[in-house]
């Protein structure tokens, strides 16, 4: 910052999420404003426009701060490029922050209890800028660790007690001894960035905002184990991701930071971006090892475990990105500080995708051990419109469905596993009571059958038969004996699938029929679907005794079929009706069935 | 496959730019998807003959090939639109109502997922996350990204594109 503090700072977020709500306009009008008002001449300092990456709150992008030097940064949301010239003219020039368009109380809130440890330099540094991560004590980690031993790296990996971040948990420390100990000369490291999960896209953040972090996490990881070369698998969907990585590993050749020699510390280290191409299970490491070695993406039986046999037969270390770039945060700060935050079993923080019916969605960063009510609720501000909670999916589609009654569990690792779900890569979807439960375990089945990889029969086959059974069930065709019949064959292909996904793809199933059995029941028994949601099962008839004669729905009908007149119940008519579902969603009153 | 319109195979295509990428590539450990990769890019599918080129020269079986082809969601194997639609059918897409999006299309445009337009104009993706769930339903054109989806934005944004040439 020092070398910056002269100038007054435009951060816009410039993440995925920020471009596709015009960030890049944003930014244009605002060169175009410093250039037509000759900030420098009024001003007399320089002006400059700086791309960050994601800060988190996606849902009110673009996001943008002004920072003055000496003064607190104002935040701005939802700017458009309309609003620019009066933000430039009373904020930068006049010194008078637009009071009107600054981000209310919930921008505060929303921060409050989060702590950014990880995502600290995401959004506050220009992404693409080396210099701007030196400042931010970029690469002091990996100078620390020169200065020790292997060894004494890996121990303080271990005490810092940090675990897996990919989801599984699994002791990053004693992963990282297990390849060093391997015996041979090549060795490789991965970092798996194939963030298939739906709903999770907290490594593309970090890819996008901070790609020199995870360099360095790498460096470090390299450095203890005693790789000489390193992919970095990233999603074929990420294109941003893998255009600012690309540009991070570039500019760290050129000046020697990775390479032969890196930086001068005696250890040599080369990596390289392999671009995935479109499959979930290659989130799996054996799968992923397949398909860098150029073959269909299909998982072999462990052992031998990729510490001992792993990329093209070499011991190979893979990691996930949210794990190396906490790597590098031990070795800023100590073992020991990193080891004060978050539960016993559960050190450090863990960031969490909020999506679904949440008011604030976005990227949150939270201390392990905080409960989901206060991710939910405090932080990303409650349901939208004002709706009941029902669920929350945490973990994607190997995880489980949570109901209200667990809503005070902590989000680490063991509690999450014992109330049914599993921490995953940390996607949390907020569901309020329009969605229907059945519906969600068809949703996350289909896409593990379309997923699974084909090569074991009880995740090919099994699948495709469980899934069959819930298509009935969502049309209305269930039968007496279905959910027992679930129940089991889920069971059996947990314990005879080959790889993570085939066994963990039946817990969404199993969740949901633990928590909320009496849907199933509703489907099977009434043929009715108590939220509404399932198609087959819907009559488009207003409830009159329901309806407040709002006529919100008549105003979100894309085929003019619902009449309503003023202080009026509203009436569909079915024959101009199209069955879009547009009417289900605008009621706040649960008043069309 | 699909029903579009009638593809002679034996198409005579320039494999210059398929021989430039293999060169690229030749020594690499592993170069078979990044050269597919990048056929891709260049061809905007993968051709029958390109195939048959990249098993001569990096010594791999025509049938690992389409294993790999098959198996891998991004390879194409026929000349797709030229505004590709991708309607995202991830968690937080499908809980606010993908699903109508997709139906949408459909019923516009009359193809499903993975088909193309007869005229070549349009192909529809029914994809899974594509990472935007901030501001879900969320459907990509090419590049642009369109947010909080609606029936009739996505009418909205078949005919601007249906207007362009």
């Amino acid at each position: 910052m020092a070398a910056n503090a002269e100038k007054i700072k435009v951060l816009i977020c410039t993440g995925t999420g920020g471009l596709a709500s015009g960030a890049r306009a944003v930014a244009d009008a605002f060169e175009e404003e410093f250039a037509k008002q000759g900030v420098e001449a009024k001003v007399g300092k320089r002006c400059e426009v700086v791309g960050t990456g994601c800060r988190g709150l996606c849902a009110n992008d673009v996001l943008v701060d002004i920072v003055v030097p000496g003064q607190d940064p104002v935040t701005y949301d939802f700017v458009t490029p309309e609003l620019v010239p009066q933000i430039v003219g009373e904020h930068v020039l006049a010194n008078e922050p637009v009071a009107k368009k600054v981000a209310g109380p919930y921008y505060a809130k929303f921060l409050e209890k989060q702590m950014r440890v990880i995502f600290s330099r995401c959004g506050t540094i220009d992404a693409e800028s080396i210099e701007d991560f030196i400042a931010h004590k970029g690469f002091t980690g990996i100078q620390k660790a020169v200065t020790m031993t292997p060894d004494q790296v890996i121990d303080e990996v271990k005490r810092s007690g940090l675990r897996g971040r990919g989801g599984g948990g699994f002791p990053t420390g004693v992963k990282w001894s297990f390849c060093k100990a391997s015996p041979g000369e090549t060795k490789y490291l991965i970092c798996n960035a194939d963030e298939g999960d739906p709903g999770a896209f907290m490594d593309r953040s970090v890819l996008e905002g901070d790609p020199y972090g995870l360099i360095e996490g790498m460096m470090i990881g390299a450095y203890a184990i005693g790789c000489k070369f390193g992919y970095v698998y990233v999603r074929a969907e990420y294109p941003l991701a893998i255009k600012r990585l690309q540009k991070a590993i570039d500019t760290c050749y050129e000046r020697g930071i990775l390479g032969k020699d890196c930086m001068g510390l005696g250890f040599a280290f080369d990596m390289r971006i392999k671009a995935g191409a479109g499959a979930f299970v290659c989130g799996e490491e054996t799968a992923l090892m397949a398909s860098i070695e150029g073959q269909r993406g299909m998982s072999r039986p462990r052992p031998p475990f990729p510490a001992v046999r792993g990329l093209w037969g070499y011991p190979t270390n893979i990691n996930n990105v949210e794990t190396f770039a906490n790597v590098s945060y031990i070795f800023y700060n100590g073992a020991d500080w990193y080891a004060s935050i978050g539960t016993e079993g559960t050190k450090g923080t863990k960031i969490f995708a909020l999506t679904g019916k949440v008011k604030h969605t976005g990227l949150v960063e939270v201390p392990a051990g905080t409960t989901m009510r206060e991710v939910i609720f405090d932080v990303c501000g409650g349901i939208l419109n004002n709706r009941k909670f029902k669920a929350v999916q945490a973990g994607g589609p190997s995880g489980g469905c949570l109901p209200a009654e667990a809503l005070d569990a902590q989000v680490d690792y063991d509690s999450l596993i014992k109330a049914g779900a599993m921490m995953g890569s940390g996607g949390l979807v907020v569901m309020d009571e329009t969605t229907c439960m059945v519906d969600i375990a068809r949703f996350f089945l289909n896409f593990t059958r379309v997923e699974s990889c084909g090569k074991c029969i009880p995740c090919r086959i099994g699948l495709k038969i469980m899934l069959e059974i819930l298509e009935r069930i969502t049309r209305g065709e269930g039968r007496e004996g279905d959910i027992e019949m679930l129940e089991n064959m889920a069971y059996d292909i947990k314990k005879s699938s080959l790889c993570g996904l085939g066994q963990t793809a039946p817990n969404p199933v199993l969740s949901t029929i633990r928590y909320f059995r009496h849907e199933y029941e509703a489907h099977i028994k009434e043929k009715r679907c108590p939220s509404n949601s399932c198609k087959e099962l819907l009559k488009f008839e207003v409830v009159e005794n329901a309806c407040k004669k709002c006529g919100l729905c008549f105003k979100i009908c894309p085929v003019d079929a619902i009449t309503w007149e003023k202080g009026g119940v509203a009436i569909i008519d079915k024959d101009k009706c199209t069955k879009c579902t547009s009417c289900y969603d605008a009621c706040r009153f649960m008043a069309i069935e | 496959m699909s029903n579009t319109a009638e593809i002679v195979q034996e198409e005579e295509i320039d494999l210059t730019a398929a021989n430039a990428i293999i060169d690229k590539y030749i020594d690499m450990k592993g170069a078979l998807m990044p050269v597919l990769q990048e056929i891709q890019e260049a061809y905007g599918y993968v051709p029958e003959p390109t195939v048959h080129l990249v098993a001569d020269r990096l010594n791999v079986y025509s049938s690992q090939i389409y294993g790999v082809l098959t198996f891998y969601a991004q390879f194409h194997l026929e000349p797709r639109g030229k505004y590709i639609v991708r309607v995202c059918m991830g968690t937080a897409c499908h809980v606010k109502g993908a699903g109508r999006i997709g139906d949408t299309l459909k019923d516009r445009l009359g193809i499903g997922h993975a088909e193309t337009t007869p005229d070549l104009k349009f192909t529809a993706e029914f994809v899974a996350c594509i990472g935007a769930c901030g501001m879900a339903p969320v459907i990509m054109v090419n590049d642009a990204t369109y947010g909080s989806m609606s029936v009739q934005k996505m009418d909205e944004v078949i005919k601007k594109y249906q207007g362009m040439e």
